[in-house]
């Protein structure tokens, strides 16, 4: 059976995960920065249905972790005190969408917590923190790519547009950050900005930095789109009718690059989302306690993490379906523009 | 030869824009290296102010670009503050290191995705090509900083290989196949990111552009000529997808830069990317600058090879001489 839109399922999938991200409140069992530094590495707690005496539960439950003697981060199986998981469980409270008050959570325990991805340093629930950082790291990736496409909408348009040594000036600066390496670009740009400020601030710098980076190849793009759309017959009609330059662009030519600009969405929200983790994770990017994902993994920079809580890599992983997804709506989107193609990605998934 | 000129013009023209572009971002930082030292109140605001004027800090932004300059030509490329030393030596030996991962990275990536992706594109649309489909697309959504931390975490965890930095502690010591044997070993975790976080894409374009050719008559006409199986493919349909492919490799060389920037910060590789790092955290502003300056170099002159390639590959560019 042939869909009426084959990328309508990739949509569908990214819109489920954002939704559990944009959520994270109500799936998050803890609140993300809520230290408890007596427990300080735990390991994953695994789910179990069976007990040690083979009794089969009909709720998951999960086994509570004792520490060893004499450590202070090792800890053991206590096979004979179960933690049960309680759904819908009234908790921390939280705001969920940002304004909607509520204290339920997807799922919590009575005693002992049920840390499903371990914890951190501090104790802090990782399974939280790896939701809640995804707010970040997925809105920082989401306006990055707006940013972008805004810019390079209006550099696009006005080179194609008006042409001539708008055009060539434009254009020229274009290639000049086409030539830097990306993550290089980043950097220099972020070297110049304040290096120390509050979360929030440095999510806006991020944002910036991001966004005014990766526009030259949208730019091109758009402007490809536009010199041909401008010599179509029915916008030269609406030019002889004495159409304005302003309409002219509103009405019938910038309509014409959606496709172009929806793509280039798909293939960049990605790259930006890597971009903030990459800088976060360097240190560059949001700081302590805000969770996002590139600090979740930025204590990894530690050789003695690297060697004895291997779980804290596991946050490295949430961004796989993402990816997946968008390269799906990437490669459905570009299927459409380019029905004749063989699949062919363009160079700028690349860069 | 006037289509090289051209290209080397051109490359002149975008260093200098990089150059222009990297100062005028100097003018938006708010702060410098010396301005840690005004909070320290043992030092006096004169000797700060001091040190600005030594450094020309205080001068307007065209004395600085020019004064930049005139060190670039005297091969010192302005000065570190931090490192308290020209920035020329400092730099290069940590570019040499960047250039030994990339250059091994790139080229080993790329043997591997050329005979893959043929391979593939021969067998286009059947089990083995699906298969190795479906291999490179799962790669292709783990992101660079997932597989490069991934690697580092299996390895560290089963030892097979030395991480971290470029060679062992007893390097010195060791006889020459001794050195190599140990700067192979420590270069593997590193190359294994790159070239894993750089392959799925090549072997994919690889796949795509033969598989292109194989559909054109000339080659069922040569196939009808009954020439060999791997003649075909190598000699005649590669180098018709050739044009794609070489300008592909530009753009690898970028992507693997960018790359290696992140793994050398990860696997702590004394490379580029941990010196532009610190001299960030610590605004030593000519070190960034030369950073950037640096990359854009090193890409530069990666499509100069890719065009040198192109010219050597398409008969077409060297009858037009220069007009593309």
């Amino acid at each position: 059976m042939r869909t009426r839109h084959p990328f309508a399922k990739w949509l569908a999938i990214l819109g489920a995960l954002h939704a559990i991200v944009a959520c994270a409140g109500f799936f998050a069992p803890y609140d993300p920065i809520e230290q408890h530094r007596k427990n300080p590495y735990l390991p994953p707690m695994p789910l179990h249905l069976m007990d040690a005496q083979g009794h089969l539960h009909l709720r998951p439950f999960a086994y509570a972790l004792k520490l060893r003697d004499g450590t202070f981060d090792q800890y053991k199986q206590d096979t004979s005190q179960l933690v049960p998981m309680k759904f819908f469980k009234s908790g921390a409270g939280y705001r969920l969408l940002g304004f909607l008050p509520s204290r339920i959570h997807l799922f919590g325990s009575e005693d002992a917590r049920i840390c499903l991805l371990g914890t951190d340093a501090y104790g802090r629930d990782q399974f939280s923190r790896l939701l809640y950082g995804g707010q970040i790291s997925l809105l920082a990736g989401l306006l990055g790519a707006a940013c972008t496409l805004s810019i390079g909408l209006c550099v696009g348009a006005a080179a194609g547009y008006f042409g001539g040594w708008r055009d060539d000036a434009l254009m020229r600066i274009a290639e000049l950050f086409l030539a830097l390496p990306w993550l290089y670009l980043l950097f220099a740009l972020r070297a110049f900005l304040p290096l120390s400020v509050s979360p929030l601030k440095a999510f806006f710098l991020i944002v910036a930095v991001i966004g005014a980076v990766g526009w030259a190849r949208p730019a091109r793009l758009v402007r490809g789109v536009v010199l041909s759309a401008k010599e179509r017959d029915f916008v030269r009609a609406a030019r002889g009718f004495g159409a304005t330059d302003s309409y002219l662009l509103r009405r019938h030519i910038l309509p014409e690059t959606s496709s172009v600009l929806l793509t280039q969405a798909a293939i960049l929200i990605p790259q930006y989302v890597l971009a903030e983790m990459t800088l976060s994770f360097l240190g560059l990017g949001v700081p302590e306690p805000a969770p996002s994902w590139g600090n979740l993994l930025s204590n990894l920079q530690q050789y003695s993490v690297l060697v004895s809580y291997w779980w804290m890599y596991l946050p490295a992983l949430a961004m796989v379906p993402f990816f997946l997804g968008y390269l799906g709506l990437a490669s459905s989107l570009q299927e459409r523009l380019e029905p004749y193609k063989i699949e062919r990605r363009s160079p700028g998934s690349l860069a | 030869m006037r289509f090289f000129l051209q290209r080397l013009r051109h490359a002149c023209f975008l260093l200098f824009g990089v150059s222009i572009l990297a100062f005028l971002f100097t003018t938006l930082a708010p702060g410098n290296y010396f301005d840690e030292m005004r909070l320290n109140p043992q030092i006096a605001p004169e000797t700060v102010a001091a040190l600005r004027a030594q450094y020309q800090l205080d001068r307007p932004l065209p004395v600085r670009y020019a004064s930049w300059m005139n060190s670039v030509v005297h091969g010192q490329m302005g000065f570190s503050f931090a490192y308290n030393s020209p920035v020329a030596p400092l730099l290069f030996v940590r570019a040499r290191n960047t250039l030994l991962l990339t250059i091994t990275a790139t080229l080993i990536a790329w043997g591997i995705a050329l005979p893959l992706g043929v391979w593939s594109a021969e067998r286009f649309g059947r089990l083995p090509d699906r298969l190795l489909s479906w291999a490179t697309a799962a790669l292709l959504v783990i992101p660079d900083l997932a597989l490069a931390l991934g690697l580092l975490v299996l390895t560290v965890r089963t030892g097979w290989f030395p991480t971290g930095g470029m060679t062992s502690l007893d390097f010195e010591s060791l006889p020459l196949s001794g050195k190599l044997r140990d700067l192979a070993l420590h270069m593997t975790l590193p190359v294994a990111a790159l070239v894993l976080s750089a392959l799925p894409l090549l072997i994919r374009h690889v796949r795509a552009s033969v598989a292109e050719v194989l559909d054109a008559p000339f080659i069922l006409a040569a196939r009808g000529h009954g020439i060999p199986r791997r003649t075909l493919l190598y000699r005649y349909a590669l180098r018709a997808a050739a044009n794609p492919l070489i300008s592909l490799f530009g753009f690898s060389i970028g992507a693997l830069l960018s790359g290696s920037l992140l793994v050398e910060v990860v696997m702590s590789w004394p490379g580029l990317g941990p010196l532009l790092l610190e001299s960030i955290l610590s605004r030593d502003l000519y070190v960034v600058i030369d950073g950037v300056l640096l990359s854009t170099i090193f890409l530069v002159s990666g499509n100069f090879i890719a065009d040198i390639l192109l010219y050597w590959a398409d008969p077409r560019i060297r009858t037009e001489g220069g007009t593309r």
